[in-house]
């Protein structure tokens, strides 16, 4: 479990993170959603240490890791896996190298054994014969499950991904999302991504934190969040397309009135098309 | 103020290199890959470099030398002494600044733009350590070698342009080498090339490893370390000179 308490992030006079508070467990999927430029990465970047906070605490298994001395971070850190934007796959090493490398560095194993993990670990995230190739020959999608592979190797309890769909297609994406999800389960791990895809959200948010402008604007669940009566939530989550039916579904459910012209036999007809069609060129 | 910003910046880089390394075979390995770059990765051009400088030092030294009075064996003379004195350590170094130094810049600033660093620091390794410190012992080691390699080099091409020219005899060459060598020239040299090797490794160091934004801030900061290392190689070389050469 991953605590966060009271904190507070600005960078000279513009502040990013206003007293935020949030408690992530383990075994789930804890979301941050907002839109470009809410904090959701600068709050990621301080629970992870790699920004410090102005002021509150991140607690892992209830110790204050903002406090400690480098030393202790170092092994919390052993305990935290890490999935980046861009993968963040180390250029000169293969895939093979990649994911072994935390294995060289903090374990005595012998290369068999390290080999075996880290076929085991390609394996799971659904990755063969792909042990000699450089990132710069892998897809986006590939290089992303690689860089999930060299997370989970040390079998870290924390998991952290910083927007794991950005530049994927919408199947490889929900790939990923699945991934995520039973690795979470899988090894009980806390898992907090970073997202403003409203398709992960419904997929994988077993607890999701809403961001506005630095603050906690809402949190709760992927079925809690299309009831919510927030307002900057839900012109956020309605943006997308994929929601509207969903909005429709809820305006049908309280007020018996949908919030477009569409037909109502259409909206309740899963198989039907959801696409408004094209105009005539009449 | 801003100079003062990155001296403070500079200085706390090199603190923070000092750790104890997490795996110890590991760090052998990256220094390992270091010297394999910094020191195998240049041979080419300082081998080029070093016969060139020591061939024109011979025939320009000839041109000069228009005195009958003057022996010819003090041509070998006064290339032994520049190249061992100034070419072979600063001229060398300073190619080595664009070479490596650019390298060491561009590898690191990629490296921290495209998040690589924030990936080992989030493992819990300590970047300055596992990234630059190997980086600047290689170089100590390696750069000291060029130079020794680049000063014999030097000497031998202007023997080579020497003969080829018909300029010196190649006894006349090595008669001149012989006298009145002074030791101390060779030990100042490393003395600079040591210096300087520091200078190459960890200027362009903390300008890559400081780097934000995306490719064309990593470019800026490889151009800005390769002058800023350039600028303390010279100033280094007049202050190393003024102090340990008696005048």
């Amino acid at each position: 479990m991953i605590e966060v308490k009271n904190i507070h992030k600005s960078f000279g006079d513009k502040t990013i993170i206003k007293d935020v508070s949030a408690v992530m467990k383990a075994g789930q999927c804890n979301l941050i959603i907002g839109t470009s430029g809410s904090g959701k990465t600068v709050l990621m970047k301080c629970m992870v240490g790699l920004f410090a906070p102005d002021s509150g605490e991140v607690l892992y298994h209830g110790q204050d890791f903002t406090a400690m001395n480098a030393e202790d971070k170092t092994e919390i850190r052993k305990e935290i896996g890490m999935l980046f934007q861009g993968a963040a796959l180390f250029d000169s090493l293969t895939v093979e190298q990649n994911v072994m490398f935390p294995l060289s560095m903090f374990t005595k194993w012998t290369f068999r054994k390290k080999h075996e993990r880290v076929n085991e670990v390609l394996a799971r995230v659904n990755l063969v014969d792909a042990n000699k190739k450089f990132p710069s020959e892998l897809s986006g999608g590939m290089k992303k499950r690689v860089a999930l592979a060299r997370a989970i190797v040390l079998n870290p309890k924390f998991l952290f991904c910083d927007e794991p769909n950005s530049g994927l297609d919408p199947q490889t994406s929900l790939v990923i999302d699945r991934l995520i999800k039973e690795i979470t389960i899988e090894y009980n791990i806390t898992t907090v991504v970073n997202t403003h895809d409203m398709n992960s959200v419904m997929e994988i948010g077993n607890y999701i934190l809403y961001m506005y402008q630095g603050n906690k604007e809402w949190e709760g669940t992927n079925k809690e969040i299309i009831f919510s009566k927030n307002q900057r939530l839900n012109d956020f989550i309605f943006a997308s397309e994929f929601l509207k039916d969903a909005k429709d579904m809820r305006m049908l459910e309280e007020t018996g009135k949908i919030s477009n012209e569409r037909n109502m036999e259409e909206l309740l007809d899963k198989d039907a098309p959801t696409l408004v069609p094209p105009p005539d060129d009449e | 103020m801003t100079i003062f910003y990155d001296i403070g910046r500079y200085l706390l880089m090199i603190k923070g290199m000092f750790s104890r390394p997490e795996n110890g075979k590991m760090y052998w390995k990256e220094f390992i890959h270091q010297c394999s770059e910094i020191g195998f990765g240049s041979l080419g051009i300082v081998a080029i470099i070093s016969v060139f400088i020591g061939a024109v030092s011979t025939i320009q030294t000839a041109y000069q030398l228009v005195s009958p009075l003057i022996p010819p064996s003090t041509i070998g003379q006064i290339v032994r002494d520049t190249v061992i004195l100034e070419f072979a350590p600063t001229l060398v170094c300073i190619v080595l600044a664009g070479v490596a130094g650019s390298r060491i810049a561009s590898e690191l600033g990629n490296m921290r733009v495209s998040e690589q660093i924030d990936a080992l620091e989030i493992m819990g390794i300590n970047t300055k350590t596992y990234l630059i410190l190997p980086k600047i012992v290689a170089s100590l080691l390696m750069i000291p070698l060029l130079v020794v390699m680049s000063m014999a080099l030097g000497i031998w091409g202007g023997r080579l342009a020497g003969t080829a020219a018909g300029i010196i005899s190649r006894s006349t060459y090595d008669r001149g080498l012989h006298e009145f060598f002074v030791p101390f020239n060779v030990f100042f040299a490393l003395i600079k090339s040591y210096v300087f090797a520091f200078i190459i490794s960890s200027i362009p160091a903390f300008y890559g490893y400081y780097v934000k934004g995306g490719a064309l801030e990593i470019g800026r900061a490889s151009t800005k370390a390769v002058v800023v290392s350039c600028i303390l190689i010279l100033f280094a070389d007049y202050v190393l000179s003024a102090l340990l050469l008696p005048t």
